[in-house]
């Protein structure tokens, strides 16, 4: 880019940029919304997981694994439907849809415990509707690890009164079903969910409000290229796109406490990227439709219903039927929601995420092109 | 060369003929008028005198640079105010001038300098930092002009760029134009005030698309022997209607 290209699109920036400081209201609105969403998503869908139906096998009925029940039926979480003794009957009634969750206790439990070995609980879950699975498997956890924790400080009270008893430190370890490896977590898609609607809910306006205004006629009388316009606005609502990724991931982590296991610096390049897509999406629209409210209302469809629904987000894609599933590979939020999920829970990088990296880009750049052609476009 | 040359012009939308084989010229430094009615095709002309639109058929050169084909170089040449107040109501008025500046390349020696020229153009130095949505009509028309000529265009072209104005303002808008003029600049300009068409060096009546009378305003009203240019206009639409 020349001298006169940069000057040209600097300028489109700093108007750009001053048009979304004039506006407090939608400024406000732009930062305040990944926090509302959040909240409203977060609790929204799991305040739906409660009573969660589950059958218990105790195949050791001793007093200490009867404990562990008692600790399962204490909690307003889970409803136990009953005792069984087999495999077979808690499998028949997760296929039916009855059950969510088994809960078996081995046969060994009380002398593992007894001779210090880790006792082990299995959690057999119904991984069909990952996300509600995932928050039942949390809280089932956190069960286990509970009584466990209860365990362990009943023994060094025993020590600490000098009974002479073993320590038992007993470490409970829990078992789940394979298919459950893609579990999907709540707060990762949500962060993915939430920028797209934001990124093209801001820039979706733009350049319609131009040719709402006539300031586009004006515009395309200057020397001002449709790159350096595109450019330019973008970079503007770049900045806005960053604080509200940087909110979103913020409020992850502090309020819902979700682990970041990987990296801060990957997680925000990532999210760089998809955020430049989001952008450019919003910008295509608006040229295209040139009106405001038919722009923010094709916004809304294009961006967040894919990400709702086929993102993988709440609806895990290898359920989906097949058709659906070849057209979620069209939907950028859906290698967002993996590779969100992939960094914050499984604590990967590039070198396991790079197809989907490299995807979001192509879609960036390709939106962002498209964007340029429709802006060379004359008026009529 | 001249300033705009227009050959066989014409820009259809859908059936509908805009502009109907408009032919003229205007010579550099010129103040040339576009007259006429509502609809009947100034400002899609000037639209695709500025690279706009594209005509359906015809040529037309704007400092030499073709309109269809060299739009570019055509931007670099002209400074354009639509008949739509067309500046960011949100943004103060130093804003919009340095936002002009920006995209039409002022270079940033002369940028300050320029700004204070427009400033000091519309009567507006002590309301740099004023919102431009709080500005009166008068005011505002006259920012438009001045952004509209910060980079020093040597072309013009203005689409009714007083409609809308008390008559003082307007008085006080033509003084500009020829201050334009003088220093060289050409203005092509459209209006349908008929004391106007008298300011002109140079007028086409247009009509239906069509320049159905072309000529400085003393030649069209003795053509006509008529004493003003209200009648002369009323007159050629009345022969046009007759003839069609
Ligand atoms: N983009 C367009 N599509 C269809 N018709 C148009 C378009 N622009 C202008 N017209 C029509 O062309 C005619 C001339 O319009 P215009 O050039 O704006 O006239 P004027 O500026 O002389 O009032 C009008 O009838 C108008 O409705
Ligand atoms: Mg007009």
């Amino acid at each position: 880019m020349n001298r006169n290209a940069w000057r040209r699109t600097a300028a489109v920036a700093r108007k750009e940029f001053l048009h979304i400081l004039r506006d407090t209201r939608s400024l406000v609105l732009a930062l305040a919304l990944p926090l509302v969403l959040l909240l409203f998503f977060g609790y929204a869908l799991s305040l739906d997981v409660d009573r969660i139906p589950t059958l218990v096998y105790d195949q050791d009925g001793s007093p200490q694994s009867r404990t562990l029940v008692e600790r399962f039926r204490g909690s307003r979480f889970f409803d136990i439907l009953g005792q069984v003794d087999g495999y077979g009957e808690i499998e028949r009634r997760i296929d039916r849809g009855e059950v969510l969750l088994g809960v078996v206790i081995g046969d060994d439990y009380s002398s593992d415990l007894a001779q210090v070995r880790p006792a082990q609980v299995q959690l057999l879950l119904d991984g069909s509707d990952s996300n509600t699975a995932s928050i039942a498997l949390g809280y089932a956890e956190s069960v286990v690890q509970l009584h466990g924790l209860e365990l362990l400080a009943e023994a060094r009270n025993l020590k600490a009164g000098r009974t002479r008893a073993a320590a038992v430190e007993p470490r409970l370890r829990v078992w789940y079903n394979e298919s459950l490896e893609s579990r999907n977590y709540i707060v990762p898609g949500l962060i993915a969910v939430i920028l797209m609607i934001i990124a093209s809910l801001l820039t979706s306006l733009t350049i319609a409000r131009e040719w709402e205004s006539g300031t586009m006629e004006q515009l395309l009388s200057t020397p001002v290229r449709p790159f350096e316009l595109a450019l330019g606005k973008l970079s503007a609502y770049f900045v806005l796109g960053l604080a509200d990724t940087l909110i979103a991931i913020g409020a992850g982590t502090l309020i819902f406490g979700v682990p970041l296991r990987g990296s801060l610096l990957f997680l925000f390049a990532t999210s760089c990227v998809f955020t430049f897509g989001a952008l450019s999406w919003g910008i295509l629209i608006s040229a295209v439709t040139r009106s405001q409210l038919l722009a923010s209302q094709v916004g809304m469809v294009t961006s967040f219903l894919p990400a709702f629904l086929l993102s993988g987000f709440v609806y895990a894609i290898e359920n989906m039927p097949a058709v659906i599933q070849v057209v979620t590979h069209i939907v950028p939020a859906r290698y967002f929601v993996a590779m969100l999920k992939g960094i914050f829970l499984k604590g990967v990088g590039p070198a396991v995420l790079w197809t989907e990296l490299f995807f979001l880009a192509v879609y960036g750049v390709v939106v962002f092109a498209a964007t340029t052609r429709k802006l060379r476009q004359k008026l009529a | 060369m001249k300033a705009v040359e227009v050959d066989n012009l014409t820009k259809r939308f859908g059936q509908f003929v805009a502009v109907d084989q408009v032919s003229l010229s205007v010579e550099q430094g010129e103040i040339f008028g576009f007259l006429g009615p509502n609809g009947a095709g100034k400002s899609t002309t000037i639209r695709i005198l500025c690279g706009l639109l594209s005509p359906t058929s015809g040529r037309a050169t704007v400092n030499g640079f073709d309109v269809a084909a060299q739009s570019e170089q055509v931007k670099q040449n002209i400074g354009y105010m639509s008949q739509k107040f067309s500046l960011y109501d949100d943004l103060a008025v130093e804003e919009n001038i340095e936002f002009f500046g920006g995209i039409y390349g002022v270079p940033a020696a002369e940028r300050e300098e320029r700004k204070r020229y427009v400033m000091r153009m519309a009567g507006l130095e002590d309301k740099g930092g004023m919102p431009t949505r709080l500005l009166p009509g008068g005011w505002k028309q006259r920012l438009a002009l001045g952004c509209a000529v910060l980079h020093r265009p040597p072309i013009l072209f203005l689409d009714e760029p007083t409609s809308g104005v008390d008559p003082i303002a307007r008085r006080e808008f033509w003084d500009l134009i020829y201050q334009f003029s003088e220093a060289g600049q050409t203005v092509f300009v459209t209006t349908h005030y008929m004391e106007e068409a008298e300011y002109c060096h140079r007028l086409a009546l247009m009509y239906r698309g069509k320049v159905i009378a072309l000529g400085t305003p003393q030649e069209l009203k003795r053509q006509a022997g008529l004493p003003s240019m209200e009648q002369v206009f009323v007159e050629m639409i009345e022969r046009e209607e007759a003839g069609a």
